[in-house]
């Protein structure tokens, strides 16, 4: 769970960093936009489980030095990688939905071109992609669980190995109830979040 | 240039690929001037005033803001439109944000005013265009007139050296033009110096010093309203009035 709430974290300022750098059109930034496409072409296209394979036992295989071994840690930073290339692509989804006018009218109020964007673009963009939004933050919430091939203990893996040596497969059930029992409220949650807006506005 | 002048505009071109928007135009707006662009949809009106707040870029030519010229790479357009004011045909105004905010956004983070030194300067400017009390509400609660006030409101509120208005009427129902008109009329008499893209004829008479008639990306007949609307030289602005008055509209 903790780890959950990091990596969200986490995925929520990158996604929306790579997402800017996606949408800008500054011909000084075009070196950064292709990274940042390539970045999200490769992450997405990558299973999350292989991912967190790959940087859980590789780059401790490395052997470089500074860099970090702790499973935790490394799963943190797969499983951020992954997901916010899903929510930078998310983020430029709803960048991309508002109307070009509000731009045209952020600069004529004066404002710079980031000031646009972090006053007049995102704020809106945001509202409009929450439910895909949160639908990431759901999946990323059960792919925590892929965590356990590093060897680290959450839910899935206490249960399997409850459920191996018992045969008794309640164990299991109970870490699907655990799962749901995160995931389900935070959907209401946003769905009260969005209707109330609806009323509001 | 004269030594008056607010705006000027040196044979600036701008094409959209292939299609020559704009085919030269000089203009000149002096101190408390008001001049009003006239002229069939897609005759360069509404690109002339977008230049101008650099939101377009020309291809030739140049403009001047208080005789400084403000076309030059090396110039910073969010300068330049911290001193001028632009007002939208389709208002656009910052749905997510309330009334106040809206007007107040420029003057924090553009201008530099303190927050509630803004909302003084914002709720004192609505109160004037006639929205008092309507600082909180959100700008699909107000009507399209009340919206445009707003965005004029906004646009007033950096304290700009020349309005921009680009056909603030036209995508109002027809009752709730008079508001709006009231308001810029209210600003001329003022000395607020104007640049106005418009449709409606009986509007440019009464604020404006002089009409310019834009025809395909070209000024080709410019002067007092009287004469333009009354005696026009030209046969494109004859023909454009003829149709105007067969539908009504002046």
């Amino acid at each position: 769970m903790k780890l959950f709430l990091i990596v969200e974290v986490v995925v929520l300022i990158l996604g929306l960093l790579v997402a800017v750098v996606r949408t800008s059109r500054n011909p000084a930034l075009f070196p950064i936009r292709i990274l940042a496409a390539i970045y999200c072409d490769f992450f997405r296209g990558v299973p999350v489980i292989l991912l967190v394979y790959l940087i859980g036992f590789g780059v401790p295989a490395l052997g470089l030095a500074g860099m970090p071994t702790d499973p935790v840690i490394l799963a943190g930073i797969a499983l951020s990688l992954a997901y916010s290339s899903y929510v930078a692509e998310v983020y430029r989804a709803g960048i991309s939905s508002v109307h070009p006018s509000q731009f045209d009218a952020g600069l004529a109020t004066g404002l710079t071109r980031l000031q646009t964007l972090r006053h007049v673009i995102v704020p809106q963009a945001i509202r409009r992609v929450r439910p895909p939004l949160l639908n990431d933050f759901i999946s990323l919430q059960k792919d925590v669980a892929l965590v356990s091939i590093l060897g680290i203990s959450e839910a899935f893996r206490i249960a399997q190995i409850e459920a191996a040596s018992t045969f008794n497969y309640t164990p299991l059930i109970a870490a699907a109830l655990l799962y749901l029992a995160v995931t389900i409220p935070m959907a209401r949650v946003l769905d009260h979040i969005s209707a109330r807006e609806q009323i509001n506005s | 240039m004269s030594p008056s002048s607010v705006i000027d505009i040196r044979g600036v071109t701008k094409a959209y690929g292939d299609r020559q928007v704009l085919g030269g135009i000089d203009l000149t707006l002096r101190e408390h001037e008001a001049i009003a662009l006239i002229g069939a949809s897609g005759s360069g009106k509404s690109t002339l005033l977008r230049c101008i707040d650099l939101l377009v870029e020309i291809d030739d030519g140049d403009i001047f803001l208080d005789g400084e010229v403000i076309t030059d790479p090396s110039v910073d357009p969010v300068e330049v439109r911290r001193k001028l004011g632009f007002v939208f045909q389709s208002f656009n105004l910052f749905p997510h944000m309330n009334v106040i905010q809206n007007v107040t956004l420029g003057s924090v983070h553009a201008q530099g005013v303190g927050r509630k030194e803004a909302r003084q300067q914002a709720s004192a400017l609505l109160e004037r265009f006639g929205l008092g009390g309507r600082e909180e509400d959100k700008p699909d609660e107000l009507s399209g007139g009340q919206q445009q006030r707003v965005a004029l409101c906004r646009a007033l509120a950096g304290r700009p050296r020349a309005l921009l208005l680009d056909e603030v009427t036209s995508a109002l129902d027809p009752e709730l033009v008079g508001d709006v008109l009231d308001a810029v009329r209210d600003l001329k008499q003022e000395g607020m110096t104007m640049l106005l893209a418009t449709h409606e004829m009986s509007f440019a008479r009464e604020v404006a010093d002089e009409i310019a008639f834009l025809h395909e990306g070209r000024i080709i007949e410019q002067g007092s309203p009287e004469r333009i609307l009354s005696e026009p030289e030209k046969p494109e602005t004859q023909k454009f009035l003829r149709r105007l008055l067969a539908a009504g509209r002046i």
